[in-house]
């Protein structure tokens, strides 16, 4: 439903000197995948991996240097304007801040048939029913309609946002960090609840998230960038269970674990690698606790390691 | 021997549009000398409150009762003048957002050294020269180079470290860290820990880690308490709090978190546990446990009185008078 091919985006930034060349900002350097509909891909990776750019891109709020995205079978970044409005009804965006995205000044309803009155306008009658519907849909009351976002907490408010995305029925919908603004006790309402929409509306998901256990959680399949490249990609259970690239053993030896007998644990050291630079080899050798000569050489392409699970290091 | 640190009874209650709203709610515990200690809860539970409160840092128009007492004189009716010579020297914070908690108009090595002029009195010369040694210690690359760069010039990770050279240049008894990594990545999330970790062993400092996730808790201090509606629900050894947990909060907390590669990963029969509800408002706190509105063990009593700390096992405290229900019950 959703193919992305070869995808990259530079940004250039301003001149320093008058004859100096403007530099440039890598943040996707030819990014490939495809999501099924009805299935989740979990987007994986640390700040400056390209993985919001990559969102924005998919979403269309943003045009490539490079690179096609298929949704529906159609070119999205070679559409115009009044093109694309036709087509925004399939894919919806959830964003993290649920108190920054829903305009204070708005009634819930408003907010929620929004994307209706300017993508399928209809008649009032089913307007309202569309609008009642969608907020029963995310476990909110047909009455919340008429009250505004400082009414409600962060996990409502998120509710909120989700309604707003499925009242188009899209086929897919990014979230971009969903629930790292919420707490840990609303965090798995929410996650329960995108889990439950999916199987009722069969709505695919590009979930985005810095927390791999909630990526394992809600996602079939699972992409880890670094760098504006995917290092490692494949169904989720596999690849945190047994990954083949070292930045992916680095995310998971990294997170902190709540139980009796919790140890530290081995850190990955430096930082992560600047995206003006173009890099030779592996975008990861600098930190790449197994890096080798061949490292520096030359970039390791994405391949196939087992079946359906690709990674790109050298060694793997 | 009287502990390092004291707190007894804290109440803090603030001032707002709704009007007071009591963000403690009496908070009691005491910190030996070279402990650490972890507090964990969810957003408005008073665990950065307290923080603030025993470092005379809140909010204006906030009030404070009870005593917290460092080597037996109480901060609470200290001046300010008294305070600043705690402050930063005796008791340092580091706190969550290192954009925002640094100068932005200061080279970072002057930062460092401003602390170290003010309490230890050296002179700019070796003020700068204790700053270069402390920017080695917590791990800068070059820090020749770096100690004349200003803060927007490092990375999250790199202004966290100059945060805790300068919570460490006075060589304080008690270092406070509020949520230290929620703005970082996860990997550098790590590296800040084991800093934080070295330099307490190193130095024989007490530690009070702030934290909303039970996994930071976990791997970075020895006791814990876990803070709900303004009051501790729960407290004990880390170990013992985790092995035997007692308030249906602490377990439903513990339940709600997606685990890495336990098995339940896309088992769509068994959603996540999730505690339903959501946090109270501080203006309008149930009378009885604050957790009762929440908690499916609730009964009557619950609702009536708040509950007492009832002794679990060794050093290991709860606040809930149903815990035959919860200890040693698989949740």
């Amino acid at each position: 439903m959703l193919s992305v091919r070869d995808l990259t985006r530079h940004f250039t930034l301003p001149r320093e000197g008058l004859t100096a060349p403007p530099r440039h900002v890598y943040a996707l350097n030819g990014v490939s995948f495809d999501l099924a509909a009805g299935r989740s891909l979990g987007i994986v990776g640390e700040s400056g991996c390209g993985k919001s750019t990559l969102a924005r891109i998919v979403m269309a709020l943003d045009k490539p240097t490079a690179g096609r995205v298929e949704l529906l079978g159609e070119d999205i970044a070679g559409l115009d304007a009044r093109q694309l409005r036709a087509r925004r009804r399939h894919f919806q965006m959830v964003f993290q801040d649920p108190y920054g995205s829903l305009d204070p000044r708005q009634q819930v309803g408003r907010i929620v048939g929004e994307p209706l009155d300017v993508l399928e306008p209809t008649s009032k009658a089913e307007r309202r029913q569309r609008i009642a519907e969608a907020l029963a849909s995310v476990g909110l009351r047909p009455t919340d309609a008429d009250k505004y976002p400082h009414e409600f907490s962060g996990g409502q408010r998120q509710r909120i946002a989700i309604a707003r995305a499925l009242i188009t029925r899209p086929s897919l919908i990014v979230a971009d960090e969903p629930v790292s603004a919420l707490d840990v006790s609303v965090q798995a309402q929410v996650l329960n609840l995108l889990q439950e929409l999916q199987d009722r509306f069969g709505v695919a998901y590009l979930f985005i998230s810095h927390d791999l256990a909630v990526v394992e959680y809600v996602c079939d399949e699972v992409a880890v960038m670094y760098l504006g490249r995917i290092v490692e990609q494949g169904p989720t259970g596999r690849v945190l269970s047994r990954p083949y690239h070292p930045y992916t053993q680095a995310l998971l030896d990294a997170v902190p674990r709540a139980a009796a007998d919790a140890r530290p644990r081995k850190v990955l050291q430096g930082n992560v690698g600047s995206q003006i630079k173009v890099a030779t080899g592996c975008p990861f050798a600098d930190r790449c606790p197994r890096v080798e000569g061949r490292c520096h050489d030359s970039v390791p392409p994405l391949r196939v390691v087992e079946e359906g699970h690709l990674a790109a290091c050298h060694l793997a | 021997m009287a502990a390092l640190l004291e707190v007894e009874d804290l109440h803090v209650t603030l001032e707002t549009s709704r009007g007071p709203a009591d963000a403690v709610r009496g908070v009691s515990f005491a910190l030996e000398r070279g402990e650490t200690l972890g507090i964990v809860g969810e957003s408005g539970c008073g665990k950065s409150m307290t923080a603030l409160g025993l470092i005379g840092l809140l909010p204006e128009r906030a009030r404070t009762r009870g005593a917290v007492r460092l080597d037996g004189r109480d901060l609470l009716t200290m001046s300010e003048g008294e305070l600043c010579g705690i402050r930063g020297n005796r008791i340092a914070m580091i706190f969550q957002e290192p954009m925002t908690s640094l100068n932005p108009v200061h080279p970072v090595g002057r930062q460092i050294a401003e602390p170290l002029m003010l309490h230890r009195g050296l002179n700019r010369a070796a003020a700068r020269e204790e700053a270069l040694r402390l920017l080695d210690r917590v791990g800068i690359p070059n820090p020749a180079a770096r100690i004349d760069a200003y803060p927007h010039q490092m990375s999250g990770g790199q202004r966290q470290r100059v945060m805790i050279a300068i919570a460490l240049s006075c060589n304080p008894d008690i270092l406070l860290a509020d949520e230290p990594t929620t703005a970082l990545d996860v990997t550098i999330q790590g590296q800040i820990l084991d800093l934080i970790r070295d330099l307490v062993d190193e130095r024989g400092m007490s530690l009070i880690l702030i934290s909303h996730a039970l996994g930071v808790i976990a791997e970075n201090t020895r006791r814990m308490l876990v803070m709900y509606g303004g009051r501790v629900v729960e407290s004990g050894p880390v170990g013992e709090v985790f092995g035997r947990m007692a308030h249906p909060y602490t377990r439903g907390l513990f339940a709600a978190i997606p685990r890495l590669g336990d098995g339940r990963a896309r088992d769509r029969a068994r959603p996540l546990a999730t505690i339903t509800g959501t946090v109270p408002e501080l203006a309008d706190m149930p009378p009885g446990c604050a957790f009762a509105p929440r908690c499916d063990l609730a009964v009557d009593a619950c609702r009536l009185a708040q509950p007492p700390l009832l002794s679990i096992g060794h050093d290991h405290v709860a606040a809930c008078i149903r815990t035959d229900h919860t200890v040693g019950v698989p949740a």
